[in-house]
């Protein structure tokens, strides 16, 4: 068993993200929300900590977060998966614990 | 009645996650009715408020990315967009909503007052501002 990490802060802003990659084990799941979910697309300064990330470990975006910010889900980072609000307490149930980057 | 001054507005907050982007339009609002020149930049993740597309139904926010539109009706000449912040974050000015303007006096018109700048311009605009204001 592992742990779900959600990270809720934009990683330009915060690095919430940055801490969370460098903190967390292989094997791990990464749900991105909110103000995250900006981590999650490709093409942005911040792609290549997640891609790295993706290696060992799940990453996953909240997709109400991602519409909500007018982000097409087309121009995400390779791999990353993308989760509703019911596959968000799947993921919550599924792990030993949540932590939250906040 | 007092002098018009130019205001400037930086915004540097995505929308949404926080309450800065949606405060920010509102005093803009407040600022262009009070027949200010008030002119926008977006900068760092403020560049977000501008992303077309936005859809927040189901996280239960307003969608205010309309009310951006209308700014050329409350007589915002300028919005301004960082260049560095847009290529940071994987985005260009095709990425962005326009915001139309015109004049209803003379009829002159700008088919989008969105106009993505550099750092060096960037500067000039915020140090030629009599005021500006940070959200």
């Amino acid at each position: 068993m592992s742990d779900l990490h959600t990270v809720n802060k934009s990683p330009f802003e915060k690095n919430s993200l940055d801490t969370c990659l460098k903190l967390s084990k292989a094997g791990s799941s990464i749900l991105l929300l909110e103000d995250g979910v900006y981590g999650a697309m490709a093409g942005t300064s911040v792609a290549g900590l997640v891609t790295s990330a993706l290696a060992d470990r799940k990453v996953y975006a909240l997709g109400p977060d991602l519409k909500a910010r007018g982000l097409d889900e087309s121009r995400m980072i390779d791999g990353v998966e993308v989760v509703d609000y019911a596959g968000f307490v799947d993921l919550a149930e599924s792990n030993d614990k949540v932590q939250a980057w906040v | 009645m007092s002098e018009t001054k130019n205001f400037m507005f930086l915004n540097r907050r995505a929308p949404y996650g926080t309450i800065y982007a949606w405060e920010s339009l509102e005093v803009v609002l407040i600022s262009a009715a009070f027949e200010q020149n008030v002119s926008l930049m977006f900068a760092d993740d403020g560049v977000y408020q501008l992303v077309k597309g936005s859809d927040p139904s189901e996280i239960g926010m307003k969608n205010f990315t309309p009310t951006y539109r209308t700014l050329g009706d409350y007589e915002v000449r300028h919005m301004y967009v960082d260049k560095a912040s847009l290529e940071a974050r994987g985005l260009t000015a095709d990425d962005l909503i326009q915001v139309e303007w015109e004049d209803w006096e003379t009829e002159e018109s700008v088919d989008n007052i969105v106009e993505v700048v550099d750092s060096a311009q960037a500067a000039e605009l915020l140090d030629a501002s009599d005021v500006v204001f940070s959200f």
